[in-house]
């Protein structure tokens, strides 16, 4: 399966001939790439079991369980990227004890990919989430919050690109507005900047630029806001933007039993999922790429 | 020696072709699968995670599990509509608790409480009741604050408490409002609001800073920080009861 990222290598500096393409090559069709993508969002902490008598969660959730699912499933593809979509902190004494230490330094044992900011990162105030970083082992993504004039300066980047098995997997991160959400004094000088107009510039350099085939937006802005229909959501984003494959979801704790299939600006269809809160699911969703021209012309086919 | 160099040559042309066209031959998307993976018993939990964990679970349940006191039933959140046993439980102990120390401290007395539904983070389940329970219900580590509020601040108060539709929790504050949610009467300790008179409101530090979009807080007639955390407050009061049993009333309700 290397012979892609072979081909692309070699590849480099030939594209003079490129004119001379156009080969049938039946031979070099092979089964289509999987990529998968293992989501959490709005964790809080919540690190052991729910016991017997915690009503409607009862005996569900863990990150230990979590953990067992998450590794039979890199088994069975390394070809996985496995992010959180924010409020990491805050929801239990684990948390209220140590701080996120220990919910750092478990996703880091679980080999988190990346994750993106939610409000309650805040909540031991941006110092208190700049303190954990040293125990945590993944990236984080945040476009529209500038920490330019803060601690967390230079710790957190628009957007970072993958590439598994020569699939490049661009993902970039989106946060709710903190301005009567979380007291000033605690995330001080983060600006928050527009989602969509922000989205429009991620995906462009994500696509023209980095020439990314899947595109992957982390939010934490909120599903949908029916008595607030003015206010950006996950769904609103889909439709108002394009060129986003997959939007992963938090801090509306939306159970979402299969994801949201959107039209997004193109009129294409587009994914948007949350998987509720407290680490009670695991999202999945699986991506495959071929290379097979025949197949170019039906499209992609969407099962949820 | 120049046929091999020929056959060698048109090698690498073939070769350089095939590389180009599957480079030009773009990755396209053939199929998205999407489906949410049930953490539950079928799960089998990784034992190294769970011995990574334990050293920081030990300290936390020695201090935390020891039985305060005995819930009748399990209250959640949601249940009720404008007012929930939950919510007028958390209340009435921000409002009693908060108010041994106000008075102390300046002789006057604690009149409404207003808290946020948000800020109710699980329910109290039907049987014991520990810190842990009030670490669930209560996980942020707000405090009191007591605020001094007259005229068009209470107004202001009682209109988002109206326009939310939401079951806030509220204490020693009634309101009425018609199917529509116009407002039909609003009371403090059953009595007619003074306008002229300066009420103290009982709430979170959170939502005095404009929590929530709370922003009737400011300006006001005087702030008092308690210094005391509403989770606290909480353990406080599991401590002093035996049985809690809260329930709906008619606090906030539609007529």
């Amino acid at each position: 399966m290397r012979r892609r990222d072979f081909i692309q290598k070699v590849s480099a500096g030939t594209t003079a001939l490129a004119a001379a393409g156009g080969f049938g090559l039946q031979s070099f069709t092979s089964k289509p790439t999987k990529i998968t993508i293992l989501h959490t969002n709005d964790v809080h902490s919540h690190i052991d079991t729910f016991g017997p008598d915690e009503g409607r969660n009862a005996n569900k959730g863990g990150v230990a369980r979590r953990a067992s699912l998450i590794e039979s499933i890199r088994k069975q593809n390394p070809n996985t990227l496995l992010l959180d979509a924010g409020d990491i902190f805050q929801g239990t004494p684990y948390f209220n004890y140590y701080g996120g230490e220990l919910e750092f330094k478990l996703m880091s044992k679980l080999k988190y990919d990346l994750a993106t900011i939610g409000n309650h990162d805040f909540d031991n105030g941006i110092e208190g989430l700049y303190a954990q970083l040293p125990h945590a082992e993944f990236g984080f993504v945040s476009a529209n919050y500038d920490f330019s004039n803060t601690i967390m300066d230079t710790h957190v980047k628009p957007y970072q690109v993958f590439k598994k098995d020569g699939v490049k997997i661009g993902v970039f991160g989106l946060g709710i507005e903190l301005y009567g959400l979380v007291g000033k004094k605690l995330y001080k000088e983060t600006k928050y900047l527009d989602p969509i107009e922000i989205t429009q510039e991620m995906t462009r350099i994500l696509k023209l630029e980095k020439r990314c085939d899947l595109i992957i937006c982390l939010s934490h802005l909120g599903y949908n806001y029916r008595n607030n229909p003015d206010k950006v959501s996950d769904l609103k984003l889909a439709e108002a933007t394009k060129d986003i494959d997959l939007i992963i979801g938090g801090h509306t704790h939306t159970f979402l039993p299969k994801p949201t299939i959107v039209k997004n600006l193109d009129g294409k269809n587009i994914l948007v999922n949350q998987v509720g809160c407290y680490g009670l699911y695991l999202g999945q969703i699986d991506f495959y790429f071929d290379t097979d021209k025949n197949k170019t012309a039906n499209g992609t086919s969407i099962i949820v | 020696m120049v046929n091999f160099t020929k056959s060698k040559l048109s090698l690498c042309l073939l070769v350089l072709l095939l590389i180009i066209s599957c480079k030009t031959e773009k990755l396209h998307l053939s199929k998205i699968e999407g489906k949410r993976l049930d953490i539950n018993k079928d799960v089998s939990p990784n034992p190294d995670v769970e011995a990574f964990i334990a050293p920081y679970k030990n300290r936390i349940e020695s201090d935390l599990d020891s039985v305060l006191a005995v819930a009748v039933d399990t209250y959640s959140k949601n249940d009720g509509e404008l007012n929930t046993a939950i919510g007028n439980l958390m209340a009435d102990i921000v409002q009693s608790e908060g108010n041994g120390i106000f008075h102390k401290r300046t002789g006057k007395n604690i009149d409404v409480v207003i808290l946020n539904h948000g800020g109710i983070r699980a329910e109290i389940p039907k049987g014991p009741v520990s810190a842990r329970t009030a670490y669930n219900v209560m996980p942020f580590e707000n405090e009191i604050v007591v605020v001094g509020l007259k005229g068009k601040q209470i107004d202001g108060a009682i209109n988002y408490l109206v326009s939310r539709k939401r079951a806030n929790p509220i204490a020693g504050l009634k309101i009425v409002v018609d199917k529509d949610f116009n407002l039909i009467s609003a009371t403090i300790n059953n009595e007619a609001i003074d306008a002229n008179k300066i009420y103290y409101f009982a709430t979170s530090d959170y939502l005095y800073n404009r929590g929530d979009n709370m922003n009737f807080f400011q300006p006001n007639e005087g702030v008092y920080e308690l210094d005391f955390k509403i989770r606290n407050a909480m353990i406080d009061y599991f401590k002093k009861t035996d049985t809690i049993n809260p329930v709906i009333d008619d606090r906030f309700i539609i007529k």
